[in-house]
C-alpha cells in the first residue's frame, strides 16, 4: 500500500514541465541590473509591475485603510474575527462594480452572485469541483495557461481535452475545432461537462471575438454543458478591438432567462489587472444560485484574509482611483507592448498581433532547426542558458505547432526590457561562432584603425553614426 | 430560474449536489435562532447569547495595541508603504521566509519552548480548514479511511471528506473514563475497519480536544506514535488549540514525543501537525493555516497544494513582524493563558451553582457540560435535541449538542466562553442559574404542599432538584416546542 495518496506521488501538478523548469533556472541565477547583470532575465512571469505607484500614492492619501479604521473608528477586532464565507459585503460590492467598470459598464454584476476565493487558482479549481465529477472532461482551446493542468485536474480528477487552434487563422476558436474536441472526448469515453476559455487569452494576448463567443454559446447550448470564462486579464486590454465579455453577449442576445445563462460562469482576480498576486484575491461569478451556494461553501478552504478584503474594499470603492488606474494602466501596458514588439521586429522576430495581456505570443518558427518540439526545446534551452532569458515554450502551453514562445513584458523595468531585447538581437544576429568571430574581427580592426589614425581622423570620427563609433 | 434542483444533479457535480458539506443538518437551528435574535448588552438584552462559537476574543486588545505601535509591519502606512510593491507582488508558495521563521518560532513558544520547529517544514494553507483538507489529499485516496476519536469537531465531516472522498470512522470515547482516548480503543477501531476490508490510512485527532478541552498525556501520545509506526499508518494531530491551555496546564505536542521517543519506535514520515492562528491568537479572519510534516514528500506535495489557499502576503508580513517580537509573544501567551483560566473558572463555578458539572479540562475555549440529568430519557438523542431546543428558546443560549460532535452518549453539550465579554458571560450564567432555580422552586413548593417527604439531606435535595428539574423540562417538552426548520444563512461550520 502506497504511503501517500496517488495525488502526492503523481505529477499532475504539472511542475515537472518546462514552464516551471525555466523558473528554477531563473531562481538559481536571477538578473539584477547592478548585482548580477549577466543573470537570467525573467520573461516567463505574467506579472503586472507597471502601476504600483498609483496604488502607493492612493495609500498615502487614505490612512484609514491602513490602520484598520472605518471613518476613524477602529474595526480591528471585527476584521480579526471576520471569517464569514459570504465575504465582506463592502468588498463584494466594490468588486462587482469594478468588474462592471472593466467592461465599460455594459454589464452589471450582482454582489450576491460573487464568491470570493484565494486567487483565480482556487476559483478555477473550485468551479471544477462544482461542475465536474472525477473523470469528466472540460474542453480548453490550445494554447492555454500551463497552470490549468494543476488547477483543473490535479485534485479534482477532471480531464482536459484540447480544442486545437492553429496559426493558420490566428489561433481563433472555430466551430469545427469545438466539434472535433467534443468527438475526441467521446472517443476517450469522457463525459464533457463544459468549455473553459481565458478571455483575454493567456498566452496569446488576444481578446476573444464576438464571433467566437457566439460559436461558444451556441455550442454549449446545443450540448447542454457549461462555459467558464476566465477573465483575469480583462483589465489589461490596451487597444482595439477592445474587450467583450461573454456576459455582454448573453445580454445582447437576450439570453438572460434561458438555461444557457445559468451555465455561464466567470472567473476573475486582481492578480493581473491590479498587479496584486500576493493578496490572493479571486472571484467566481455565476448566474446559477446553486453554483454560487456550493462554491461559497467550498470557499472555506481558501478565504481571502479579512484585512486584505478591507483594504481592497476601500481602494476599489474609490471610483476616481479605479477610473484613473484603469486608464493609466492601459496606457503603460500599450507602451510596453510596443517596445517589446518593435524590439523583436528589429531582431527579425514577429509576434501574433495582440491587444491585451502582459505578454506577446512570439513566432520563432524560423529559428528552429526542424519543425519539431524537440527543436523547440533545444531553442528554448539556448535562450534560457545562453541568451539568459526565461521565456515559455509553446509546448508548455500545449500549443500544437512548434516554434511559438510566450514572452512577458510587464514584470520588469524598461531598462531590463532593453537589455533583454539587446541580448535577443545579439543572439539572432550572431547565432554561430564563425559569425561571432567575424564580428569580433571587424571590431578589432575598427579599434586598431581608430588608435593608429586617431589624430588623423578625429574630425571625421564625429560624423559617423553612433553604432559605428 | 432554470432547472429544478433534481435536474441540477445532471449538470453539476456530485460533490456540489450531495450533503457532505454538512450544512443541512438540524444543528444549525441554534444559529438561525441566534441570527434572528442576537444578544446585545444594551440594545437587545433579552436576545440569544452565542455560546456555540469557539472563538478567542479575550486578547485582541493586546494585538491591536501591537499593530498600532508597529506601523512598519503594515504595507499601507507611511512607515511601511515602501514594501508595498514587493509584498503585493509576492505569491511564492514557499511564503515569505521571515513569515515561515516567525511561525516556526511561535509554534515553539506556544509549546512552552520544549520543542523547536523547522521553518522549511512550515507550509501555508487556507486556515486549518484548508490544512486539514490538504493533508487528506496528500495522504489518502478516495475511499481510504481515517480514524478519528469522537466526540470530534463537527466540520471535520466536511473538511476531511467532502471533496477528498476520504471516509472517516470514529473511535468512540465515553464518559466512563472521562472520554480519554486509549490505544486499545484505536486498535479496536482499526481492527474493525480492516475486517470490513477498509483501507485505513491513518488516525487524526485534535489535541487539545475540541469539544472536550482535554489534553492527551505524554504516555498515551507516545503509545499512539508507537502504534501508528507499528501499523505503518499516519498520525495527524490538529494542534489548533495548543496555546489555549490555562495557566498551570502542561501541553505535550506530538513534536515533543517525536523528539523524545527512541528512533526505532517512530517513523517520522508518518507524523504530521496541523496548526493555525485562529484560536491561539484569535485571528480567524486572517486565514492562517499551517501544515507541518516530518515527511519531506508531504511537505513538498502540501506546498504545491498550498497554491489553492496561500496566506495573503499582506497578512504574512504583518504576522512575520508580530510573531518575531519576543517580548510581545511572551507577554501575549502568558496573558492569554491567564485570562482563559480565569474565564474558565468563573464559568464552571457559575455552572456548579446550578448543579451543573463539566468534564474536567485544562484547555480550549469551551467547556464540555454534563446535562444528562436533565434529559427526559438518558438514552435518547431525541431527548438531547429537545433539551437543546429548550435551552435555545427558554434559556436563550446557543450551545452545541453533543450529537453534533458525534458523541455516542446523549446529554453532553459544548459551551463556549471565550467569545464574549465578562458582562455577557455573567448574564449567561445568571440565566442558567435563574432558570434552574425558578423551575426548582416551583416544583419544590408544589411538592411541599402535597407531600411531607422533604429531607434536609443535601444529597437527597440534590436528587429531588434534579428529578424535579427533569419534570419541569418534561412539562416544557410537552408544551410542544418546535424548532425553526430553515438553515442559518451563515456557515456555522466555520465558527464551530
Amino acid at each position: 500500500m502506497g504511503l501517500l495518496s496517488k495525488k502526492a506521488t503523481c505529477n499532475t501538478h504539472g511542475q515537472d514541465s518546462s514552464y516551471f523548469l525555466g523558473w528554477e533556472e531563473y531562481e538559481k541565477n536571477p538578473y539584477d541590473e547592478i548585482k548580477n547583470p549577466d543573470g537570467i532575465i525573467q520573461m516567463g512571469l505574467a506579472e503586472n509591475q507597471l502601476s504600483f505607484d498609483l496604488i502607493e500614492s492612493w495609500l498615502a492619501k487614505n490612512p484609514d485603510a491602513a490602520n484598520f479604521k472605518r471613518e476613524g473608528q477602529s474595526i480591528f477586532r471585527e476584521l480579526a474575527l471576520f471569517q464569514d464565507y459570504h465575504g465582506l459585503p463592502s468588498f463584494k460590492k466594490a468588486m462587482a462594480d469594478f468588474m462592471s467598470e472593466n467592461r465599460g459598464n455594459r454589464v452589471s454584476f450582482n454582489p450576491n452572485k460573487l464568491v470570493l476565493t484565494a486567487g483565480a487558482t482556487s476559483a478555477n479549481e473550485t468551479l471544477m469541483f462544482c461542475l465536474a465529477d472525477r473523470g469528466d472532461a472540460f474542453l480548453l482551446p490550445t494554447p492555454y495557461y500551463p497552470g490549468f493542468d494543476r488547477d483543473l485536474k490535479w485534485r479534482t480528477g477532471a480531464e482536459i481535452v484540447p480544442i486545437q487552434c492553429t496559426s493558420a487563422n490566428g489561433f481563433r476558436i472555430t466551430k469545427s475545432a469545438l466539434e472535433e474536441a467534443y468527438e475526441q472526448a467521446q472517443k476517450l469515453n469522457l463525459k464533457v461537462k463544459g468549455v473553459l476559455i481565458t478571455n483575454p487569452s493567456n498566452p496569446l494576448g488576444t481578446t476573444t471575438t464576438r464571433t467566437e463567443l457566439n460559436h461558444l454559446l451556441d455550442f454549449i447550448s446545443r450540448k447542454k454543458i457549461h462555459l467558464i470564462s476566465d477573465e483575469i486579464y480583462s483589465g489589461t486590454v490596451f487597444t482595439s478591438p477592445g474587450f467583450i465579455s461573454v456576459m455582454e453577449v448573453l445580454k445582447d442576445r437576450k439570453l438572460e432567462n434561458t438555461d444557457v445563462f445559468d451555465r455561464v460562469h466567470i472567473v476573475y482576480s486582481l492578480s493581473k489587472d491590479l498587479g496584486l498576486p500576493g493578496f490572493r484575491v479571486g472571484v467566481i461569478y455565476s448566474n446559477d444560485d446553486f453554483v454560487v451556494s456550493a462554491a461559497t461553501k467550498m470557499s472555506s478552504f481558501g478565504l481571502i484574509s479579512s484585512q486584505t478584503q478591507y483594504l481592497l474594499s476601500t481602494l476599489l470603492s474609490d471610483k476616481n482611483f479605479t477610473k484613473n488606474y484603469l486608464e493609466e494602466n492601459q496606457i503603460r501596458l500599450k507602451n510596453r507592448h510596443k517596445k517589446l514588439v518593435s524590439g523583436l521586429e528589429a531582431a527579425g522576430i514577429e509576434c501574433l498581433k495582440s491587444n491585451a495581456g502582459l505578454f506577446c505570443w512570439v513566432d520563432m518558427r524560423h529559428l528552429l532547426k526542424s519543425n519539431t518540439f524537440e527543436a523547440e526545446i533545444e531553442l528554448w534551452k539556448k535562450i534560457v542558458y545562453e541568451v539568459k532569458l526565461n521565456i515559455s515554450p509553446g509546448s508548455s502551453c500545449h500549443c500544437n505547432e512548434p516554434g511559438w514562445f510566450r514572452v512577458c513584458f510587464a514584470n520588469m523595468s524598461e531598462e531590463t526590457l532593453k537589455v533583454a531585447l539587446d541580448r535577443l538581437k545579439g543572439f539572432v544576429d550572431g547565432p554561430s561562432s564563425t559569425r561571432r568571430s567575424q564580428i569580433e574581427h571587424q571590431r578589432l580592426k575598427n579599434l586598431r584603425k581608430m588608435k593608429v589614425s586617431n589624430w588623423v581622423f578625429r574630425l571625421s570620427f564625429h560624423d559617423r553614426e553612433p553604432e559605428e563609433r | 430560474m432554470g432547472l429544478p434542483a433534481k435536474n441540477k444533479g445532471a449538470i453539476l457535480s456530485k460533490i456540489a449536489t450531495n450533503d457532505q458539506h454538512g450544512e443541512n443538518s438540524e444543528y444549525f437551528d441554534g444559529w438561525k435562532a441566534y441570527d434572528k435574535d442576537p444578544f446585545h448588552l444594551s440594545r437587545n438584552p433579552h436576545g440569544i447569547i452565542q455560546m456555540g462559537l469557539a472563538e478567542n476574543q479575550l486578547c485582541l486588545d493586546l494585538i491591536k495595541d501591537w499593530v498600532k505601535k508597529n506601523p512598519e509591519a503594515s504595507i499601507c502606512t507611511l512607515e511601511g508603504v515602501h514594501q508595498f510593491s514587493d509584498i503585493a507582488n509576492f505569491q511564492d508558495y514557499h511564503g515569505l521566509k521571515k513569515f515561515r521563521q516567525a511561525i516556526a518560532h511561535f509554534m515553539g513558544k506556544a509549546r512552552g519552548g520544549k520543542v523547536t520547529f523547522d521553518p522549511e517544514r512550515v507550509v501555508m494553507s487556507g486556515g486549518a480548514t484548508g490544512a486539514n483538507e490538504t493533508i487528506m489529499f496528500c495522504l489518502a485516496d478516495p475511499g481510504d479511511v481515517f480514524l478519528i476519536p469522537s466526540p470530534y469537531y463537527a466540520a471535520f465531516d466536511r473538511d476531511l471528506r467532502w471533496r477528498t472522498g476520504v471516509e472517516i470512522i470514529p473511535v468512540p470515547c465515553s464518559s466512563s473514563n472521562n472520554f480519554k482516548l486509549t490505544v486499545e480503543a484505536v486498535d479496536w477501531a482499526y481492527k474493525k475497519a480492516q475486517e470490513s476490508n477498509k483501507k485505513v490510512k491513518g488516525l487524526i485527532l485534535t489535541n487539545p480536544s475540541n469539544p472536550l478541552g482535554t489534553m492527551l498525556d505524554k504516555d498515551t501520545l507516545t503509545n499512539l506514535v508507537r502504534f501508528v509506526t507499528r501499523k505503518n499508518i499516519h498520525l495527524v494531530v490538529d494542534e489548533i488549540y495548543a496555546a489555549t491551555v490555562f495557566a498551570g496546564g502542561d501541553f505535550v505536542s506530538v513534536a515533543e514525543v517525536v523528539n523524545d521517543v527512541d528512533i526505532s519506535e517512530v517513523n517520522v514520515d508518518l507524523i504530521h501537525i496541523v496548526y493555525s492562528l485562529s484560536k491561539d491568537m484569535g485571528l480567524p479572519g486572517f486565514r492562517v493555516g499551517i501544515v507541518y510534516s516530518y515527511n519531506d514528500s508531504v511537505v513538498s506535495c502540501a506546498r504545491k497544494m498550498s497554491s489553492f489557499g496561500l496566506v495573503s502576503s499582506q497578512t504574512q508580513l504583518m504576522l512575520a513582524s508580530m510573531l518575531s517580537d519576543d517580548r510581545f509573544v511572551d507577554n501575549f501567551l502568558m496573558e492569554s493563558s491567564r485570562r482563559l483560566g480565569i474565564r474558565h473558572k468563573v464559568f464552571t463555578t457559575g455552572l456548579k451553582k446550578a448543579d451543573i458539572s463539566c468534564l474536567t479540562s485544562d484547555a480550549g475555549l469551551f467547556a464540555w457540560m454534563d446535562l444528562r440529568h436533565l434529559l427526559r430519557d438518558r438514552n435518547s438523542f431525541e431527548s438531547e435535541i429537545e433539551l437543546w431546543h429548550i435551552i435555545i428558546d427558554k434559556v436563550k443560549l446557543n450551545v452545541s449538542p453533543g450529537s453534533s460532535f458525534h458523541c455516542t452518549e446523549p446529554g453532553w453539550f459544548r459551551v463556549c466562553f471565550a467569545n464574549m465579554d465578562d458582562d455577557t458571560l455573567h448574564v449567561a450564567l445568571g440565566r442558567i442559574q435563574d432558570f434552574v432555580s425558578k423551575n426548582n422552586n416551583k416544583i419544590v413548593e408544589q411538592i411541599s404542599e402535597n407531600d411531607q417527604v422533604i429531607q434536609n439531606n443535601n444529597a437527597k435535595k440534590q436528587n429531588w432538584r434534579q428529578s424535579n428539574l427533569r419534570l419541569s423540562f418534561r412539562r416544557l417538552y410537552e408544551d410542544g416546542l418546535s424548532s425553526p426548520g430553515i438553515m442559518s444563512p451563515h456557515s456555522p461550520l466555520l465558527r464551530a
